[in-house]
């Protein structure tokens, strides 16, 4: 594999056939690949993340991003969009649901997709990858150390809902990937979550790792963790290579 | 963590922005993590104006000990302003 890609802006369509923008990264040499949906952190739509859907397109992934904050920020700089979105109390669900199954389909429809979706997210897009994959039909779906998924924070808005009580929508296999030191997930809320899926024979893989808390992946973060992030990405490459190569 | 908590404030006064001077109708107040500090989280202000778009915004991300700080000499120049003013 040579990493070579491509990457730029499009517009896509998102929920309720909204115009939405996005980022897309795809391999420059490969006859066909499966897709996979980036879901950015709470910070929005920023150069980390789209580092991130660029280091997809280079292991042979189709991966587009939708900037989650575009209908009420069209252009403004992703911490503005953030604080903007956050002043506002947060995306709805459904709305996000919608853009992600925009963007799913956008994947689909690029010439050399096998067909194959995963969705990942980071932050409160691990919350929404979780929320996505028992939303949407997809193929495989990783949560980074999404918070809410087990219990919502207090002081969170109104309209934040646990989503543990979806799990039996869960349409794929998931990979979750979170910190020993986290306080939102906890390994206690993860294990929780860990043990519905089992309850309702939904296929799961869940590794927490030492030392590293919440956001470990963010490079440009003073909460990065290099050894948790390096083998956190194995996992990411092994699962979907499993999930969704071939086809 | 993201803690997701904000707390909201109706706000009268000016801040100054990438384009220049515009009133001020919000501050948004949360401890999160920063877009720009080097530490986990951070006592995050945004003085917003969401009427002119979001970037009317005057942000400050500062570590618990100086948000404190900053608070109490809020309090405090105040407080020792002279009668009738503040």
């Amino acid at each position: 594999m040579n990493e070579a890609l491509t990457a730029e802006t499009v517009m896509m369509k998102g929920h309720d056939g909204d115009k939405v923008e996005a980022y897309l990264a795809r391999p420059a040499d490969a006859d066909s690949f499966g897709g996979v949906v980036v879901i950015h952190h709470l910070p929005g739509y920023d150069s980390a993340t789209k580092e991130i859907t660029r280091k997809f397109a280079a292991r042979g992934y189709a991966a587009l991003m939708p900037n989650l904050y575009y209908r009420d920020s069209p252009g403004a700089s992703p911490d503005d969009a953030a604080a903007a979105a956050r002043a506002k109390g947060g995306m709805p669900d459904d709305q996000v649901v919608g853009d992600v199954a925009g963007a799913a389909a956008y994947l689909r429809g690029l010439q050399g997709s096998n067909g194959k979706i995963g969705v990942i997210g980071y932050c409160s897009g691990g919350r929404q990858s979780f929320l996505a994959a028992c939303s949407l039909q997809l193929d495989a779906a990783v949560d980074c150390y999404g918070g809410a998924v087990v219990r919502v924070p207090a002081g969170a808005p109104a309209s934040m809902k646990p989503l543990i009580g979806r799990s039996k929508n869960l349409s794929c296999p998931l990979l979750g990937l979170f910190g020993a030191d986290d306080q939102f997930p906890t390994p206690a809320d993860m294990a929780e979550l860990s043990r519905t899926l089992d309850e309702l024979g939904k296929a799961h893989e869940f590794h927490t790792f030492s030392g590293a808390g919440h956001a470990f992946f963010s490079v440009d973060r003073a909460s990065y963790r290099v050894e948790a992030a390096v083998e956190g990405w194995d996992k990411v490459w092994a699962f979907f290579g499993r999930h969704l190569a071939g086809g | 963590m993201c803690t997701y908590a904000t707390e909201h404030v109706s706000a009268t006064g000016s801040g100054k922005g990438p384009a220049g001077w515009f009133r001020l109708s919000e501050v948004s107040v949360y401890l999160d993590h920063p877009a720009h500090a080097l530490a986990d989280h951070t006592l995050n202000i945004d003085f917003i104006n969401p009427a002119q778009g979001p970037s009317a915004r005057v942000a400050v991300e500062l570590t618990a000990q100086t948000a404190r700080a900053l608070a109490r000499a809020i309090e405090s120049a105040l407080d020792a302003a002279p009668p009738g003013l503040a």
